[in-house]
């Protein structure tokens, strides 16, 4: 039972990481219909800024403050200049675009950073907590991530741009009729994706080390949680990704050797949407002609 | 009075096809204009028009400056409120949200104009944490109309109010528009399907057919046209 | 005048008839050249270089394979690499453990593919775009682990296979004989592509992908045609996978990684996702780009696949062959006059007017 608990609070801790970016995922695709592929990469990368700052002396949070801000600019960047010229071409050039933009970033850090491994600066001490249950480290994994959460939902929910972006993402020809920039919001919503990613790699980095291809893994964990809650639902995201770090987890405790744990949860997502094909929350997806 | 709303010879394109082919209409300062006609003659392509939904050429000045190049953001943030064909409202904001949005681009708190708003729409304060998309026809409509409003617009376009509601309904809408239209001086370019109804509100209107302009004058006169009331009034 | 002008006139459409066989009979002449050509090439070639076109031609089945699904029926799969490792292995397991001649490895493999891709389709027939594309994604992330994890694969070794020799008697090496083994295979799978594309099977499935809904309305069983079109497409890069471990010599689980499921997709975009021939310009690609671009540093061949995939969406969106297959056609049309009447003349009711303006100008 004490393994069984510990091993369900170290899953929710690699769960809220892949909840974040989950979350980015689901973010821009109600805002553009579209699955942006490198976000994980991206994300990757703006650790990697993370890591030099950190090595050039910055403080942990004021670096961690710093990238967020670095990466909210570049992800508006990359929406301005790679993905507004496919934003209304077929979806299979924009999934290339976005396959593009992963290798690309992928290659870009490999060259910028080496493919070694490196150790990455946890800001929490790796204390046992309530006689070992969890780590603090895992707490304190989920209360960033949490606190992230928090400050996304009084966003969307209260800020008049909030607003907009959702009633954008809604209904684009409406907002425009209200006077709202809708490309703005888009390169917002980017923006904004961009520094959640950034967050989860913070978080995910002093675990599993970083290098380029770091992210891989986690984002197809994201992929599947985003999937899972339905992939136009942000709880539905939060929650699928939190439900996927706790499976992943048991699975690789108790089921079979870790090797596998992919192709575990390549099996488990077929079979969730054989069975449910919007996921948990997930409205209809709607094909885009 | 000086026209709020002045097109002068507009063409209006879906890709390479013309579906307006230079037409005139006015809408006066404080006034009411209807454009009447069949389906698919060309009267929400004349509002998408005003509004930079559709390529144009042709002059369109609306307050004494042109509209052309300008996006659709641009001519909302410029006093031009559009209640699209089906209400366009945001079926997964709740009431109150819809509202806001209808105030963003103006500078300033929304809440006197939400609360004049309540006023005249009391149903919507009844709903107002409920999702619109919750809202039967009719509340739509009124959210759609009052989010409009919320813009502080000195022009509301209005595309068929009355689609899809019930008679006793569209009444009750059509007061409240020539209520507000006195009230908040606004002036209101129509279009609408239910022809007698129209006529009786609107000062001027136009009938359009297959793109063209084919009778225009005062409400009064056109109700009066014998060739029009057979073929759109009915009697 | 009257007379003599129809007289001209219907003399011109016979001459444009003879025209048009003519141009039918120079286009299978250059087909013929050509393959005579393909044929001879690697004769003059070192063996390594006669190694890489006999790669060059597997890849081409093998994006081939994905154009048929992804270009032709709109439906998206980032996980070809896994049918391409499944093909490989069933090859290698038959040659390896059971003594199986290589070339009776290919219906089988075909087969493991084809089935393979049915059990794929039918889940994918519940899924739009984006599910579709992570349900593929993580095939092609968990192939190699999946691969690594049993003992008949050979595990983390691989497998390695004897390389089979030409037959005794025809007096060329085995590195030539594979060549042209391969290159037969090629022939056979455009042939077969050209006449499933040609056919009703593809027009079925170019319907499905451009208006799903009138298709279905149309009576056109659009899951029976989104299996079939699974299963064909992944019966082509099985083949091709099988075709490969045959020539390498050698299977093993890092050779069927993320990045050859990107290969597929980078040479799809690059040839033309809905052509036949792009296959071919895609393997080109495939073959030769990483391996210049090893040279300049580690992380190149991702930066430049990466690149080549925005530069073909922005400027290149129909791909090499989709781009300059129009024009080519339109040069062509342009250069002899014989040529573009021949080509107007294949529609008798273009014929006609033709005819008046030719009365006109008598």
């Amino acid at each position: 039972m004490h393994l069984f608990l510990q091993q369900v609070f170290s899953g929710l801790a690699s769960g809220a990481i892949y909840a974040s970016l989950a979350l980015a995922l689901v973010m821009i695709y109600r805002a553009t219909d579209l699955v942006n592929f490198a976000q994980g990469e991206m994300a990757m990368f703006s650790t990697y800024i993370a890591w030099m700052l950190v090595n050039a002396a910055v403080p942990f949070w004021a670096a961690f403050a710093l990238t967020l801000v670095i990466s909210f600019i570049g992800g508006m960047i990359i929406e301005r200049v790679v993905i507004r010229p496919v934003e209304n071409a077929p979806v299979l050039a924009a999934v290339v675009v976005t396959i593009g933009l992963l290798l690309i970033f992928n290659a870009l850090a490999g060259w910028l950073f080496t493919y070694t491994l490196q150790e990455f600066p946890s800001p929490f001490p790796d204390r046992p907590l309530f006689g070992a249950l969890l780590t603090s480290r895992d707490l304190g994994v989920i209360a960033v991530t949490l606190v992230m959460l928090a400050l996304l939902f009084v966003f969307f929910r209260f800020t008049t741009i909030g607003l907009a972006m959702r009633a954008a993402a809604q209904n684009p020809a409406s907002a425009r009729l209200c006077g709202i920039r809708v490309g703005r919001m888009l390169t917002i919503g980017w923006g904004l994706a961009a520094a959640i990613g950034a967050t989860a790699g913070i978080m995910v980095a002093p675990i599993l080390f970083l290098d380029p291809n770091m992210m891989g893994g986690v984002l197809l964990y994201a992929f599947t949680g985003a999937l899972l809650g339905g992939i136009t639902s942000p709880v539905g995201a939060v929650i699928g990704g939190l439900i996927v770090g706790v499976t992943e987890n048991l699975v690789g405790t108790y089921l079979i050797a870790s090797q596998l744990k992919l192709t575990v949860a390549l099996i488990l997502i077929v079979i969730v949407l054989v069975f449910r094909p919007n996921g948990l929350f997930g409205t209809a997806i709607v094909r885009r002609v | 009075m000086a026209p709020i709303l002045q097109l002068h010879a507009v063409k209006a394109f879906y890709g390479a096809f013309e579906a307006l082919h230079g037409i005139d209409v006015e809408v006066e300062d404080g006034g009411m204009t209807v454009l009447l006609g069949a389906n698919g003659a060309g009267k929400t392509t004349t509002l998408r028009a005003v509004c930079g939904m559709v390529r144009s050429e042709g002059d369109i000045v609306f307050a004494g400056e042109a509209l052309q190049r300008r996006s659709t953001e641009q001519i909302a943030a410029m006093g031009v409120a559009h209640v699209p064909e089906g209400r366009g409202t945001f079926v997964g904001l709740t009431v109150e949200e819809n509202l806001r949005l209808g105030a963003y681009s103006r500078a300033g708190k929304p809440h006197d104009a939400m609360t004049r708003m309540y006023g005249y729409f009391p149903i919507l304060a009844d709903r107002r944490r409920q999702q619109a998309g919750a809202l039967s026809g009719g509340e739509q409509q009124m959210l759609a109309i009052a989010r409009a409003l919320m813009m502080a617009p000195r022009l509301l376009v209005l595309d068929e109010p009355s689609f899809g509601l019930a008679p006793r309904v569209v009444e009750a809408i059509f007061a409240i528009i020539d209520r507000i239209r006195r009230e908040q001086r606004v002036s209101v370019l129509l279009v609408e399907q239910n022809a007698s109804l129209a006529l009786e509100l609107a000062d001027q209107a136009y009938l359009i057919e297959t793109g063209y302009v084919v009778a225009s004058g005062s409400a009064k006169a056109l109700s009066d046209d014998p060739q029009i009331r057979r073929s759109y009034l009915g009697y | 005048m009257n007379d003599g002008a129809s007289a001209i006139a219907s003399e011109k459409f016979v001459a444009d008839g003879d025209a048009r066989v003519r141009i039918g009979t120079w286009r299978r002449f250059a087909v013929v050249g050509l393959i005579v050509l393909a044929a001879a090439l690697p004769f003059g070639l070192s063996n390594y270089q006669v190694f890489e076109l006999t790669q060059v031609m597997i890849y081409a089945i093998a994006v081939l394979g994905l154009n048929i699904l992804t270009g032709y029926n709109g439906q998206i799969s980032l996980g070809h690499g896994g049918f391409f490792a499944a093909g490989a292995y069933t090859a290698a397991v038959l040659m390896h453990r059971y003594g199986v001649p290589y070339w009776a490895t290919l219906p089988p493999a075909a087969l493991v593919g084809f089935a393979l891709g049915l059990l794929f389709g039918l889940p994918a027939l519940r899924f739009e775009g984006p599910y579709l594309a992570l349900v593929t994604l993580a095939m092609a992330v968990a192939t190699p682990q999946t691969l690594k994890y049993f003992s008949w694969t050979g595990g983390n070794q691989g497998l390695n296979l004897a390389k089979p020799a030409a037959p005794p008697g025809l007096g060329i090496d085995r590195d030539r004989w594979l060549y042209l083994f391969v290159f037969v295979i090629l022939l056979l799978a455009i042939r077969i592509a050209a006449n499933l594309l040609n056919g009703r099977t593809g027009r079925a499935w170019m319907a499905i992908r451009d208006h799903p809904i009138a298709a279905a309305a149309m009576g056109i069983d659009t899951a029976r045609y989104k299996t079939l079109a699974f299963g064909t497409s992944t019966l082509f890069t099985a083949v091709a996978g099988a075709l490969s471990a045959i020539v390498v010599g050698f299977v093993a689980p890092e050779s069927f990684s993320l990045f050859l499921s990107v290969s597929f997709l980078v040479g799809s975009a690059v040839g033309g996702i809905a052509t036949i021939a792009g296959g071919i310009i895609g393997g080109f690609f495939i073959e030769f780009v990483p391996n210049f671009a090893n040279d300049i540093s580690d992380a190149a061949p991702w930066a430049i696949y990466g690149l080549a995939m925005l530069l073909f969406m922005y400027a290149m969106p129909r791909g090499v062959v989709g781009s300059f297959g129009p024009l080519v056609a339109w040069l062509r049309a342009r250069s002899g006059r014989a040529a573009a009447v021949s080509e107007v003349s294949a529609l008798s009711t273009n014929a006609k007017p033709r005819q008046t303006s030719q009365g006109r100008l008598e």
